[in-house]
This record gives C-alpha cells, sequence and structure tokens, in this order.
C-alpha cells in the first residue's frame, strides 16, 4: 500500500506571543513544529503500514527550513521524504497549495491513500485536505476518527460530527483528513532518529512539476488577505446571578423582551 | 557546556528528553503519591530503543555504552528517579549477562530485554548482607542438571515487575567469598514468588520487592560463569553501572536547579525578584557549579569505562559519590530557594530532595564507596613504588 502523508510546518503557537499594537503573531524567535494534527496523520499511516505493508511518504510544500518537520516524520516512521519547495510556490493560498501538491503527488506514481490532518493550526482552515483530493479527483473523507478497514480497493471509517459519527465507505484511491481522536502518536524511536538524520529529502522544485505558473504562489492564488485583525471582544454582558431556578426564569425573560424566543 | 556528545549521543539525549517532559513530567506527582510503578513510561523508553543502548547490536540493541546509558538515565532523572531508577535498574539487571554471560543466555535473554518487552532486575542484598555482601545466605545447591535455590533477596528494585533476575547465591559455604555464584532465574518459575512492595521515603514510583526462593529448581545452564565467580560478577556490575547512579544524581540535581532558578526569577519580595538577591544567587551559584561537576565527572567516567579501560573501580566510585552527594545538596537547596512553597507537594522540590537521598545508599553505600576508593588508592600508591 502506498500512503502519502502531507503535512505543515507551523508556528509552535502555544508559544507564539501577540503584538498588542499590530494585533498580529510574533513570530521571531518562534520553534517551528509538525502541525499537531498531521501528527496523528503521521502515525495513522505508519499503523496501516504496520499492519499492511507497503511505504509512507511524507511530503510537505514549504520553504527549506521545513526539511527539518520531514526529518521528524521520517524519525516516526515515514519511509520516505519530498519537500516542495521554490520561490515561484511563495504565498500560495489553500488552492494554490492543493493545486501545487496535486501535481507532485501525481510525479510519485500509484498512491492508494492519502492522509492530511484535518487542519493546521496557524490558518485553521481545513481546505488544503479536500482541496487536494478534489484536484487529483479522487474521494476525500474529512474528519476521520478510525480506520475500520482497508483493503487494496476500498476502506471504511468513521467521520466524526459534534452529533456522533457517520460510517463511510470509500473506494480507492482516496484522501482523508484526521482528527486527534484517531490514536496516540508515538514518540520517535532512536533507530528511527539515525535513520531520519542520514535519510534523503528528495527536493521539488517548480521546473520537475507539470504546473501552470499562473496558478502558483501569491499570484496565482485566488484569495486576497486584505487585513488581519483580532476581534474587538469588549461586548457589554450582563451576569444573572442566584439561585438556578431564578437565573432561569430571568434568562428568559430577558430572551422574551428581546424577542429571541 | 558542549561535551562533544556524537549524533548518535545527542539523539539519545533527545529522545529521553522528550519522554522526561511529555510522559513523566505530567504524571510524576501521581506515580509517587500513588506509588504506582510506571509500566507504560517503560513500554515507551522500550518502543524508543531505550533499553538497547548498552546492548551489543548482534544482540538487538544500539551497541553504546556506560555514557549511552548514563545520557538517557540523566535525562529521565531530570524529570523522576522513580522512573529512572525503575528504567536503569533493568541495566543493573542486564549487566552480568552481558559481561558474563555465555552466548546461548545472550541470545536467548538480551534481545528481549533490548527491546523493553522484559525488565530485569539484580538480586544481591539480603536482610543481613548490605554493605556486606559476604553475608549472604541464599544457597543454590547442585541437583544434577538443576541447581536448587532457597533463601530471600531483600529491597530488590523492579521485583515482580521484572521478568529477568541475575541472583547472586551461595554454592559453596566452605569457600568464603569464592563460594558464591550467579544465576538468572525466570519470573513465574515455581518456588520463586515475591514479598510485599516496600513502603519508601522517595523514588515510590519504583517497585521495591523481597525475592523470596522455596525449594526453586532452575537449569544449570542458568548459571552464569563458573560456579565461584558470584561475588566478582556482582563487583564488576557495580563497577560499571556506578556511573548510572551518578547520571540520576545529575539529573535530580539539574532539575531541581531548574525549578529553583525559574521561581527565583518570577518570585518577588521586598519589591523585587529574589533571583536579584546575592544572597539566592550565591545558591544558585553553588548549585550549579556542583551540578556541572559531577556532570563532567560522570562523563568522563563513562567514556573511560566505554573505551576498554579494565581498572575503573575507583573512579566509578569515585563517580557515583560525587553524583548522589551533589544530588542531595543541590535537591536540598532547591527546598530552600523555595522556602514554604518547596516544602509543599504542589511543587516537585520536596519529591526531588526525598528521592535524591537513596542515592546515597543503594548500590553501595557513599562510606562504602569511599572504602572503595581507599583501596584503589592504596594499590596505585604501592605499585609507584
Amino acid at each position: 500500500m502506498n500512503i502519502v502523508v502531507c503535512i505543515k510546518q507551523v508556528p509552535d503557537t502555544t508559544k507564539v506571543k501577540i503584538n498588542p499594537e499590530t494585533n498580529t503573531l510574533i513570530r521571531e524567535g518562534v520553534e517551528s513544529i509538525i502541525n499537531p494534527f498531521d501528527h496523528y496523520a503521521i502515525e495513522e499511516a505508519v499503523r496501516l503500514k504496520e499492519a499492511h505493508g507497503g511505504t509512507v511518504k511524507v511530503m510537505t510544500m514549504g520553504p527549506p527550513q521545513a526539511e527539518t518537520a520531514l526529518r521528524e516524520a521520517v524519525s516516526l516512521g515515514a519511509d520516505e521524504a519530498y519537500l516542495v519547495s521554490d520561490r515561484a510556490f511563495a504565498g500560495s493560498d489553500t488552492w494554490s497549495t492543493a493545486y501545487t501538491l496535486a501535481a507532485a503527488i501525481r510525479n510519485l506514481g500509484d498512491t492508494d491513500l492519502i492522509l492530511c490532518g484535518k487542519q493546521a493550526i496557524d490558518g485553521d482552515t481545513a481546505q488544503v485536505g479536500p482541496s487536494l483530493a478534489d484536484q487529483l479527483d479522487i474521494p476525500f473523507v474529512a474528519f476521520v476518527r478510525k480506520v475500520r478497514t482497508i483493503t487494496d480497493t476500498e476502506l471504511v471509517v468513521e467521520r466524526v460530527f459534534e452529533e456522533g459519527y457517520e460510517v463511510v465507505q470509500s473506494p480507492l484511491p482516496a484522501l482523508i483528513t484526521v482528527v486527534k481522536e484517531i490514536n496516540e502518536p508515538r514518540l520517535p524511536s532512536l533507530k528511527g532518529k539515525m535513520k531520519a538524520k542520514k535519510c534523503e529529502i528528495v527536493m521539488v522544485s517548480r521546473s520537475e512539476l507539470e504546473v501552470e505558473d499562473p496558478y502558483l504562489g501569491l499570484d496565482g492564488s485566488p484569495t486576497r488577505v486584505v487585513k488581519i485583525f483580532s476581534p474587538d471582544l469588549k461586548r457589554a454582558g450582563e451576569k444573572l446571578e442566584g439561585e438556578p431556578q431564578d437565573i432561569a426564569e430571568k434568562l428568559v425573560r430577558n430572551l422574551r423582551d428581546q424577542k429571541l424566543i | 557546556m558542549d561535551y562533544f556528545l556524537t549524533e548518535e549521543q545527542q539523539a539519545i539525549q533527545e529522545i529521553a528528553r522528550q519522554i522526561a517532559e511529555e510522559k513523566v513530567v505530567p504524571v510524576r506527582e501521581e506515580l509517587d503519591e500513588k506509588e504506582q510503578f510506571p509500566a507504560e513510561i517503560m513500554e515507551i523508553c522500550g518502543q524508543s530503543d531505550l533499553f538497547g543502548l548498552a546492548i551489543p547490536e548482534e544482540y538487538g540493541g544500539f551497541g553504546g555504552g556506560v555514557l549511552e546509558t548514563s545520557l538517557a538515565v540523566e535525562e529521565l532523572s531530570k524529570a523522576c528517579l522513580g522512573v529512572s531508577v525503575s528504567f536503569a535498574a533493568t541495566g543493573l539487571g542486564c549487566y552480568p549477562i552481558l559481561l558474563f554471560g555465555s552466548d546461548e543466555q545472550k541470545q536467548k535473554y538480551l534481545p528481549v530485554l533490548a527491546s523493553g518487552e522484559q525488565l530485569a532486575a539484580f538480586g544481591l542484598t539480603e536482610a543481613d548482607a548490605g554493605s556486606d555482601a559476604g553475608g549472604i545466605r541464599t544457597t543454590a545447591t547442585k541437583d544434577g542438571d538443576s541447581y536448587i535455590l532457597n533463601g530471600t533477596k531483600q529491597w530488590i528494585t523492579n521485583g515482580g515487575e521484572a521478568g529477568i533476575y541475575t541472583i547472586i547465591a551461595i554454592t559453596d559455604r566452605r569457600k568464603g567469598p569464592r563460594g558464591a555464584s550467579s544465576f538468572i532465574v525466570e519470573k513465574g518459575t515455581p518456588g520463586f514468588s515475591f514479598g510485599k512492595k516496600e513502603k519508601k521515603m522517595g523514588i515510590r514510583a519504583s517497585a521495591t520487592r523481597e525475592l523470596v526462593f522455596e525449594d526453586c529448581r532452575i537449569p544449570a545452564e542458568n548459571r552464569l560463569g563458573r560456579e565461584g565467580m558470584g561475588f566478582m560478577v556482582a563487583m564488576r556490575t557495580l563497577d560499571i553501572s556506578r556511573p548510572g547512579i551518578a547520571a540520576q544524581g545529575v539529573g535530580v540535581a539539574q532539575g531541581a536547579l531548574d525549578v529553583a532558578v525559574n521561581y527565583a526569577r518570577e518570585r518577588k519580595q521586598f519589591g523585587q525578584t529574589i533571583i536579584s538577591f546575592q544572597a539566592v544567587q550565591h545558591m544558585l551559584a553553588d548549585m550549579a557549579i556542583k551540578t556541572e561537576a559531577a556532570r563532567a565527572v560522570t562523563y568522563s567516567v563513562a567514556r573511560y569505562i566505554d573505551s576498554g579501560a579494565k581498572d575503573f573501580s575507583k573512579m566509578s566510585a569515585i563517580s557515583k559519590v560525587l553524583g548522589a552527594d551533589v544530588a542531595m545538596q543541590v535537591t536540598t537547596d532547591a527546598v530552600q530557594v523555595l522556602g514554604g512553597y518547596g516544602y509543599m507537594r504542589e511543587y516537585p522540590v520536596e519529591k526531588m530532595m526525598r528521592d535524591a537521598k537513596i542515592l546515597q545508599i543503594y548500590e553501595g553505600t557513599n562510606q562504602i564507596q569511599r572504602n572503595v576508593i581507599g583501596a584503589g588508592l592504596i594499590k596505585e600508591y604501592a605499585q609507584k613504588k
């Protein structure tokens, strides 16, 4: 089974501070990590490989320093690593990223399954996974919490919702995005870590891909970021106090007065 | 400080540090409180290849030595000595097989120890045989192709949790110190059972039990080395494992120093952080001096042993004494820096102080170590003449 995991290197947002004047993230000096949701995708891929055989290829699109994220993925059990990196790709939005990744994945030959984390913790869009499936014209299931069964031709997964979950059957090749309930990622092993230090990172640049320039990078991205700001949270609130029964009565009265119920 | 570690050694540090920070720190208080064995953490250490550090590659290990083991032990000890001793005691139980085992014994036992599938333990101490190991009473009586073990080992780390035990027992009492032999005993062997779990002052996550042998029959092929080599096996094992105790000391001292410095940077009294007071700075400086000195000695001795040296008893004892004494002093001072908060269980330093005390006692008390160092001096200076 040929499995591809797409990961993203993100700033460790638990350590990021916000500049109170500009309301933007202070990224300087902040450690870069593998997007936490992608850890679950890597772990699931490695478990599927351990159970069914095959290879796990890990891929990321990003600047040259994203190599460290790929090496970490290898230390966690991935077999091969691909860094899609070129000045032409800089500034890509989710659509353009998916377009470029799709071309890079086509170059890998037959792929049975693609895994992604459900979303990245920096942009939080959850778009690249599904968009990538669309570009490759394969089915996708988002928010997978369990892979029930997998054969050479199909897989059955549980897709999680707020109210419960659905059981979804899909032919392969397919793409799934995973949530953190799916597994508990392992820590790197010494053998994995030594392999990661020595392994070759395959560089994939613009010239190796069958892509068209108008769709690449910032210029090829349909999204335009006009402004980034922190929403104003100074809404006036009213605190209801008293016994639970009194609070409930006051609340209902308030809502009725405002014709909300 | 750069100790010029190889890439492999740095990788070992990184892995052990990650386990310590992500898996040990969040649970250490609970493990201590409930006196609960860290089975899950031992499993993670196994998956991360840490149990195989000193085991040759041909037996499924990493092919490192004392330094590699010490680096892992130090990192785990920064978080919890109870966890790190559970890890290190497997190494201790492993060494007799590593040093004196036949190829068949190594083939049979080392791979399962390297993978962490089985833990090991070392059984020497008895109720009347502590510092005076010559006082052991457990006997191994030859009976055809077997030995029959009788007696009780006391305070055995990993007792009950380990699958493989290396035991020192008397095979011929008339021969005195040359009458002891060493054996491998597997958990589950009829006649081999465990006494109560001891309630301890510190390292409460670790399991300390009696090993009870009542007409326990083991195959003669489980004997390590020749009959009569028991004390040599024990002494050589302890010589080589002592830098591991030193590494425990360095680790817990560093852990305590880290907490103390961070606390002193934040705690305000008299309108300023307490680290701005020279009295506190000097305490922290002394803690740092001792910790770094102990680390330098530990790494040097570990490297010396790994270089193939034979005459390392004295240096090994020096590292153990220094590491253990430094750990006790530094953890005690860390409690002092934190003041009332340091004495509360809400902060980790009181546990570190309770834990550190054992380092001066086990694997040969610091007083016995000084005997070893003294004997080493006498020997060295006699040779010079």
